[in-house]
């Protein structure tokens, strides 16, 4: 199995769904069962192989990247195809490649209008390789291109798939389908974003020359020991920092470049709002994680209080403007602007604490909330509306749709013994005690405006909660026979709900590959 | 005086080919025409194999005392002129015979063009660049007005010959200049003479002038009002080559001229750049996002992208003695740009065949009755945008690249211009891809929805397509191509 461990087993879990996708075209177009069958099977695969690197992962040295392979690829500017994991990253690649199949299985016979199944599965097979990509890539150009491939997928899934509901832009005179607004919406604000970041790579490879003894490095290892030595300093790190933060804070979304986010989540369908808001949006707060904080962990200290103070924003903001929405969708859509900013407060604290809770916070907040759009899904593909106004008494229209919708939305509120609880609590915990230096009063503020918000949410959940589930039907669902949740649903969801309490009653099935590694980022890029 | 023809044998070729192609026409009746595209294409593609012979054995040559040198960067930029040829006769082919007049004379002056092409990538002296320059130029005169019957078609031709012809003086009257103040027109006389003229006012003039000239040709900003007329007026096919093989005949002018002849003077021409680039990528993609043509759009883009090219030349300036990053990043810029470009005017060629329009509202559902052109269109539009992991993302790299390592404030400036301007562009290119997959199809269609795309406009789809795929996940294939040329100006 050494093939396995040296590269190999991570080379499958990235390129097997791209390649899956190319095989995927030469099916023909009538024969949807080999389609699906075809795609099921690329995803398990894909899943299994990461189980397998989990299984053989060693959790006694979980900074350690794992299963690396460092090939040389493009000789010319120095960028090579160095990918692995350690222990940040596998909870999230895990995540991901595991989303993927649910996704599929949910999709059996769930089909956004215009159907055409071989379309929509080729895109989340090429968005599977650009979402697992990102998480093992240990090079800043092929972190780039990851982080890039997962846009175009993207961009068609909600501009073909996507709400066909005409609505009128502010400032246009015409009215125009809100897919059509969302798609562009997002590929903008994310690639505005992302050019900077890659002008912030270019700076880092530029100024990594002298420190290195004269070789240029795009390798981020390679980069992490270099900044905790101090390479990157002064009005060039700060510099650098702003262009990269403004690819990953787009990416999260950190207030205020959160606005494409309600579009894109609730115009997307059903799937692509799944993955959108469980994996797309993690791609930002890990590079965080992975590249700002320990690159420029100097810099990092400068720029800490600014994006607690960004983050606790979210999280008021988005409570708030949750209150204000008619739509559930929006309102789940908002709920990831207020998760986030506890995820980014977590990580502006610099410390372990802080760093752990955004990591556990990330993967919650990928099974919550991809869970609650499925449901949101079932639930528009069942009433043709997402209007709360109109909904009412689903739990005695359907009692087990209305059961999950009730428990993920008290998983989503933070209640205790449930995934999303974890997060939330430890980012708070970490910034009553911020990394020494960071100004305690911008901390323990956050602090007590994060708890506001934590209210907030259980408001905006309940809230929402009593207008769908709760109550008599409406008359105009008199006589409407619903059915209930079908197999393929259950099978979908069935393991997420499994997984919530799982990582809620036992937090170290997280926790326990993410400690070490964060413990010994912080130590290095802060001095223990 | 010993002539090497392994060295001249690319040129030699193809002036073999067109007058071959030329007497073929007055020899076959009429029924028999597409003969000459035959032999035009079979002759372009003999003309590639001594420039495989030559890049194998590296082969390096100085001929005619100096004035024409075939080195990496000359095998270079002939293979993307050749490659560049090639595709564009394949999506002539059906193009000029449904056009039923002149097959013969059309091929034979493609084929002069590409000569003048290729003389110019050898070109070590003024005049020389000067004569391949305007053999380049002159059938393009002619071409842009081959539809005879089209009025556009004759605007076209007319915008293009008297801008043209300005242009050209203005490039002769600088060129006169350098040669009166140097006392030589071979470039590494010029280079060795200009450090010590950089303060002459007449110098500044000459080099200025020598830019505005080559800033024509490659429609960069403000000297770009032609291109929108004389792209959508000529026929597609024309047009393909204008924006590709005219253009990069135009930036193997400013690059030997600049980083070969005028190396010591990259003070003077470097900001004049610095301008040319930020207001062609700026102008060029705002006028593109009002573009409802799709000719014209592409027009705009070639500004735009032109732009971008420009870029590296800018860093040049603060980059002081290493002159290879910029030059390096152009010529990759050049390759990937003009293969991709070409791939997305065959697929212009094709859908217009099919939807009967050049209008981006007759596109709307192209997809849905034609996917496969669908995912072309989108492969070669979402790549000029620049998106990864298409073969338009390294060239994009490389550039940003270039400034970044120069590392100056005004190219950092220049870095967040094209940045921004990046975006912009995505735009547009990306409401190609929404009108191809996202609009419903009109109920009632001007074009023949299942017109068959001739074989020869497949193929040069699938090679340009192939390519950047291939490219855009292994840019080192592409980026060799700049690490040979970087010795040139290391040498020089």
């Amino acid at each position: 199995m050494d093939w396995f461990e040296n590269g190999g087993a991570l080379s499958l879990i990235v390129f097997l769904p791209v390649i899956g996708a190319m095989v995927l075209l030469a099916i023909p177009k009538a024969n949807e069962t080999a389609i699906k069958a075809w795609a099921l099977f690329v995803s398990l695969v894909t899943f299994i192989v990461s189980v397998g690197v989990a299984a053989a992962f060693d959790f006694g040295d979980t900074s350690r990247f794992q299963f690396a392979v460092d090939r040389s690829w493009i000789a010319a500017i120095g960028a090579r195809y160095h990918v692995g994991v350690d222990g940040i990253s596998l909870p999230l690649l895990a995540l991901s490649t595991f989303l993927v199949v649910l996704s599929i299985v949910y999709s059996w016979n769930h089909w956004d209008e215009p159907r055409n199944p071989k379309g929509f599965l080729a895109l989340l097979l090429i968005l599977a390789t650009g979402m697992n990509g990102t998480f093992v890539a240990l090079d800043l150009v092929l972190f780039f291109i990851f982080f890039e491939l997962v846009l175009v997928p993207m961009y068609f899934m909600i501009g073909i798939w996507g709400d066909k509901t005409p609505r009128t832009i502010p400032g246009f005179s015409r009215q125009i389908e809100t897919r059509l607004y969302a798609a562009i919406k997002f590929f903008i604000f994310t690639l505005f974003g992302s050019a900077f970041m890659l002008l912030g790579f270019l700076a880092l490879y530029f100024r990594s020359g002298p420190a290195n003894g004269g070789t240029r490095t795009f390798d981020i290892p390679t980069l992490i020991d270099l900044g905790a030595q101090g390479a990157f300093t002064g009005r060039f790190a700060w510099l650098v920092f702003g262009a990269m933060f403004l690819g990953f804070a787009v990416k999260v979304p950190m207030w205020p470049f959160h606005t494409w986010l309600p579009d894109a989540h609730t115009a997307a369908p059903t799937v692509g709002s799944v993955l959108l808001a469980a994996i797309l949006l993690k791609l930002g707060s890990y590079g965080f994680v992975r590249i700002s904080i320990p690159i420029l962990p100097e810099t990092a200290k400068i720029w800490a209080p600014a994006i607690a103070i960004l983050a606790v924003i979210g999280i008021i903001y988005g409570s708030l403007a949750c209150l204000a929405q008619t739509d559930m969708k929006r309102l789940i859509a908002f709920s990831s602007v207020g998760h986030m900013g506890f995820v980014m407060l977590g990580i502006a604290t610099l410390t372990d604490v802080g760093i752990n809770a955004a990591i556990i916070g990330m993967v919650a907040h990928g099974l919550i909330t991809g869970l609650l759009f499925f449901l949101a899904g079932s639930l528009s593909h069942r009433y043709h509306t997402r209007e709360m106004a109109r909904l009412g008494g689903n739990l005695k229209l359907m009692p087990i749709l209305g059961g999950i919708f009730g428990f993920t939305a008290f998983a989503s509120l933070g209640l205790p013994g449930l995934a999303g609880f974890w997060g939330e609590f430890m980012a708070l915990l970490g910034s009553y005690n911020p990394l020494s230096g960071l100004s305690l009063g911008v901390f323990r503020t956050s602090m007590v405006l994060g708890a506001i918000g934590t209210v907030l949410t259980a408001g905006y959940m309940l809230w929402m909660l009593q207008k769908v589930n709760l109550g008599e039907p409406k008359e105009e669902w008199a006589g409407h026979t619903f059915h209930d949740v079908d197999r393929y649903e259950l099978m979908a969801w069935a393991p997420l709900i499994v997984l919530i309490v799982a990582v809620g009653v036992f937090p170290r099935l997280v926790l326990g590959a993410t400690t070490e590694a964060v413990t010994s980022l912080v130590a290095r890029a802060f001095g223990a | 005086m010993e002539i090497d023809y392994l060295a001249l044998s690319p040129e030699l070729t193809v002036a073999a080919t067109l007058v071959g192609v030329l007497a073929l026409d007055l020899a076959v009746p009429r029924r028999l025409k597409f003969l000459t595209a035959v032999v035009a294409i079979v002759g372009v593609s003999f003309a590639a194999l001594p420039l495989v012979v030559m890049a194998v054995r590296g082969f390096d040559r100085v001929l005619f005392s100096g004035s024409f040198v075939v080195d990496d960067f000359a095998l270079v930029l002939k293979g993307l002129f050749i490659v560049g040829a090639y595709l564009v006769l394949l999506m002539s082919v059906s193009y000029i015979e449904g056009d039923r007049y002149y097959q013969g004379e059309y091929y034979f002056l493609i084929l002069s063009s590409l000569l003048g092409s290729l003389v110019m990538a050898s070109a070590r002296d003024l005049i020389v660049l000067f004569v391949g320059l305007e053999l380049v130029t002159g059938p393009l005169f002619l071409l842009t007005g081959w539809r005879k019957g089209d009025v556009k078609s004759n605007e076209s031709s007319l915008k293009f010959f008297i801008i043209g012809v300005l242009s050209t003086a203005i490039l002769l009257y600088g060129m006169s200049m350098l040669y009166g103040l140097t006392g030589s027109v071979v470039f590494v006389d010029i280079a060795a003479a200009a450090p010590s003229l950089v303060r002459e006012p007449a110098f500044v003039l000459a080099t200025l002038f020598c830019f505005i000239g080559f800033g024509f040709k490659v429609s960069a900003v403000p000297f770009h009002f032609w291109a929108p007329d004389t792209y959508e007026g000529a026929p597609t096919p024309v047009t393909a080559y204008l924006s590709v093989n005219s253009a990069a005949s135009g930036f193997v002018g400013l690059l030997v001229l600049a980083y070969l002849a005028l190396p010591g003077a990259a003070q003077i021409w470097a900001p004049a750049i610095w301008v040319l680039s930020a207001l062609s990528m700026t102008v060029g993609n705002l006028s593109a996002l009002r573009q409802s043509n799709i000719v014209r759009l592409l027009a705009y883009s070639s500004i735009a992208q032109a732009g971008f090219m420009l870029v590296p030349f800018a860093a040049a300036a603060v980059a002081g003695t290493d002159l290879g990053e910029a030059f390096s990043a152009t010529v990759v810029y050049l390759v990937i740009y003009a293969l991709m470009n070409l791939g997305a005017f065959a697929v212009v060629i094709a859908a217009m065949k099919k939807t009967g329009t050049g209008d981006l509202d007759g596109w709307a559902g192209l997809g849905s009755y034609d996917s496969r052109l669908g995912v072309m269109a989108s492969v070669f539009f979402l790549s000029l945008a620049g998106l990864p992991p298409l073969a338009g993302w390294f060239a994009k790299f490389v550039m940003f690249r270039s400034v970044i390592v120069a590392g100056g404030v005004t190219t950092v400036v220049l870095a967040v211009i094209a940045a921004v301007n990046a975006v912009i562009a995505f735009y547009y290119y990306a409401r190609v891809v929404k009108a191809v997959w996202f609009d419903p199809a009109p109920a009632v269609v001007i074009g023949d929805r299942h017109a068959k795309t001739s074989g020869s406009l497949v193929l040069a789809m699938t090679i340009a397509v192939v390519v950047t795929l291939i490219v855009g996940v292994f840019p080192q294939l592409s980026a060799v191509f700049g690490e040979a040329t970087r010795v040139v100006v290391a040498g020089g």
